[in-house]
């Protein structure tokens, strides 16, 4: 694996979140998180430099990575696109939806599109069961999503960020 | 005082302390209970389940592993509840476990083949899985081999590496069904942080993790008639072999060992002691030099504490865990090493026998070691001072493919020229005997005079203590010591990896001062160490180091510096201590490695 020399910057967030979290190894979880929205993924790197900051074991910090599904060590596209796998979602046709964005995008959950715009993930429930089948572009929640609303939602990100 | 605790197990009444497991409860009344993921040396898991028992009154199954016993509980062990869930349990431990077991190294030596076995499991009831799924083999380590279709993510060798030495080097990855025991980023553990210490060896059940086998080499340099093999075999050796051949633990087995190295066909049955002896000359020197140079020089790149440098786990752990601290390592090598650069040396020279034919095998109770003989730096001898390192179960098991009858050996004696050893030498296998080795040697060195304990039995530095520490007070110096009269010599000693941390850590925050310090990575010393018998536990660590101390009460000479062979040694070939050809030979570099 090549060694990715981490920008100055990227170094100054990964260690001013763990002084924040007193450098204490039980606030692993938190400290991942808070990493992750800053930089949108976990690399191996930034992985190492948490270990370092907390006193841990790089393998511990791999360990919890991957044990949460949040959690991703690649990067996710300008506009992470999140399906809802809920039980509520799923039983109004979720996976029709995601199984639409896999095809429109050539894309497997987990990776991002070439161009770094879009990424597939699945989540399970954001809390808005009502509007199910529920996805999640960035922040923004589309409600009742068919698979035929997908190329309109594609196409409101493929010029950059939509009018909100 | 705690509160008693009345409980019946299979209807038989008993009375136990609180917060007793149900295991241990049973263990009282002399019930096995079956177990995989647990093991006396670790915290509880209680995820194998194999444990299971069944409580009256209650439906659901508790894990006698990790479940406390409470007032009138009644423990059923063996009903059909019981003995089908578990049946249940093999079964589905099985179905995702490469069981070709003809085929693996634990063959005849597997936890979960001897549950298999007992409770006939020979029906597959359930979908075998690791036909449908890619498992890895790591076999990039010179001292490990790792197979996950092995793995039945019992995750002792996780606890191992964190709770004992405090490496944390493997790790619970994933989850669920893709859950599996590994490293940061999957990398090989030749590439990680791996002290090579065969801990989790020694603790997997199966055969996840074994040690990288050198048995087939060994035996074909034996075949091969232009060959002169020479073995060594190290201190912790003659107290652990025996339990792989039919003895109890703490037997010691000196005699028959020897013997059966001759029977299997070695040229020359030697003495990792006999180095040992060396390396208390060498170290012991170096040790007074440093203090002579801090003390009265003022010198400021002279270091204190001096740290012991035999071994090889502990030497891979200071290089990656505290870089910084290089320089306080003793430039001694190792026991083994300074045996392999002689042997293809001295003793070819001595035996006219022409290095380039020496094939140099070690025996040691020790991971670890295979990775050391296997370090660039390792070669001063001209040649690889080293050729194979076999672990005592390895040994074990050529013993029994050459059909030697172990227990009907007679007692031999090793052979000459490095094969004489003393007390000294022998108590390097138990953890604070290299300190004790050093100390004989260095106070008469210093005082003329014998350490001031009675038989020379320096019992503050012995024991299972984790971190342990002794002062030895110097009185009345001889001329050329005198700036040490009055001194006081501030030791410790530590254990286990995870003590190593304590005491360094006590050391960089300034909160301890030490002169001189022994680390030994593997729990109890050498005795404990990775390529120990299986199994290892508390006890069986205590009858060990009890072996190793009855073996130094019984050597006629007990100090490194009567070695005969030593002096000789000196004499004829290296001079005197720290000479130039002794640091040459017998002295080594450090290199700081990665952490993250």
């Amino acid at each position: 694996m090549p060694k990715i020399k981490l920008a100055e910057k990227t170094i100054n967030i990964v260690k001013e979140i763990c002084a924040k979290y007193d450098n204490n190894e039980g606030e692993l979880i938190n400290v991942l998180h808070n990493v992750q929205a800053k930089l949108g993924y976990l690399p191996a790197e930034v992985q190492e430099l948490i270990a370092k900051e907390l006193n841990s074991s790089v393998a511990k910090v791999y360990g919890v990575v991957t044990f949460y599904s949040f959690f991703t060590m690649t990067p996710m596209g300008e506009f992470p696109i999140s399906i809802c796998m809920g039980t509520a979602c799923y039983v109004r046709g979720a996976e029709q939806v995601l199984d639409e964005f896999k095809r429109q995008l050539k894309l497997e959950i987990g990776k991002t599109t070439e161009d770094g715009k879009f990424s597939i993930s699945c989540l399970r429930c954001v809390g808005a069961c009502g509007l199910a089948p529920v996805v999640m572009v960035g922040e923004k929640v589309y409600g009742r999503v068919s698979p035929q609303q997908v190329r309109k939602i594609i196409a409101e990100y493929q010029d950059g960020c939509p009018s909100s | 005082m705690s509160e008693k605790i009345n409980l019946t197990i299979n209807g038989i009444p008993l009375r136990v302390d609180q917060n007793t497991t149900i295991l241990e409860a049973a263990e009282e009344l002399s019930i096995k209970i079956p177990t995989l993921c647990h093991h006396k040396d670790l915290c509880v898991a209680g995820n194998c389940r194999v444990c299971v028992v069944e409580e009256v009154g209650v439906k659901k199954l508790p894990a006698a592993c990790a479940t406390p016993v409470h007032e009138g509980m009644e423990i059923l062990t063996n009903s059909l509840k019981v003995r089908n869930s578990r049946k249940n349990i093999i079964e589905l431990l099985l179905s995702e476990h490469n069981a070709d077991c003809t085929k693996c190294y634990k063959n005849g030596n597997c936890e979960l083949q001897t549950l298999a076995a007992e409770y006939k499991i020979i029906n597959q009831e359930f979908i075998h899985l690791p036909d449908t799924k890619c498992y890895t083999i790591d076999e990039f380590s010179p001292s490990i081999i790792k197979d996950d279709s092995r793995c039945i993510r019992c995750q002792r060798c996780v606890r191992t590496c964190a709770e004992i030495q405090g490496v944390s080097a493997l790790t619970v990855g994933y989850k669920g069904d893709h859950m599996k025991i590994t490293t940061f980023f999957e990398k090989p553990i030749a590439d990680v942080v791996c002290t090579n210490c065969g801990q989790c060896v020694n603790h997997c059940p199966t055969g996840a993790l074994i040690e990288k086998n050198y048995i087939e080499e060994v035996w074909e340099a034996i075949a091969d008639p232009k060959m002169h093999v020479v073995v060594q075999t190290a201190p912790a050796v003659r107290i652990g072999l025996g339990e792989e051949l039919g003895f109890e633990p703490g037997s010691r087995v000196t005699g028959k060992m020897v013997s059966a190295l001759k029977r299997l066909g070695f040229d020359a049955v030697l003495d990792t002691d006999f180095t040992a002896d060396l390396t208390i000359l060498e170290e012991g020197t170096e040790l007074l030099t440093r203090l002579k140079k801090v003390l009265v020089d003022k010198d400021p790149d002279t270091h204190l504490p001096l740290a012991t440098s035999c071994s090889p786990g502990w030497i891979k752990y200071i290089e990656h865990m505290y870089p910084e601290y290089l320089q306080n390592l003793s430039t001694c090598k190792s026991p083994q090493q300074m045996f392999g650069a002689l042997v293809k040396t001295y003793y070819a020279k001595e035996r006219n026998i022409d290095p380039a034919n020496i094939v140099s095998v070690s025996i040691m109770p020790c991971t670890a070691k295979k990775f050391e003989a296997n370090r660039p730096e390792m070669h001063d001898s001209g040649y690889r001072d080293v050729d194979f390192v076999i672990t005592t179960r390895e040994l074990a098991i050529m013993i029994k493919q050459a059909g030697i009858e172990f227990t009907h050996l007679p007692e031999e004696h090793y052979d000459k020229i490095m094969g004489d050893s003393t007390g000294a030498g022998v108590i390097f296998g138990a953890t604070g005997g290299v300190m004790e080795a050093a100390l004989r040697t260095a106070y008469e060195i210093v005082t003329g005079r014998e350490v001031p304990f009675e038989n020379l039995n320096i019992t503050p530095v012995r024991g299972m203590d984790g971190v342990r520490e002794a002062t030895i007070k110097i009185e009345n110096p001889l001329p050329d010591w005198s700036f040490l009269d009055g001194a006081e010599l501030n030791c410790a000693i530590a254990h286990g990896l995870v003590n190593a941390k304590d005491l360094m850590d006590s050391i960089k925050s300034g909160k301890k001062s030490y002169h001189f310090v022994e680390v030994m990575a593997c729990p109890g010393g050498c005795l404990g160490g990775g390529g120990q018998p299986i199994p290892t536990s508390p006890e069986i660590r205590q009858k060990r180091m009890e072996a190793i101390y009855a073996e130094d009460m019984d050597m006629p000479l007990r100090k490194s510096h009567d070695n005969p062979e030593v002096v000789h040694l000196y004499e004829s070939f290296l001079e005197k201590p720290n000479s130039e050809k002794a640091h040459h030979l017998l002295h080594t570099k450090y290199v700081p490695r990665q952490r993250f």
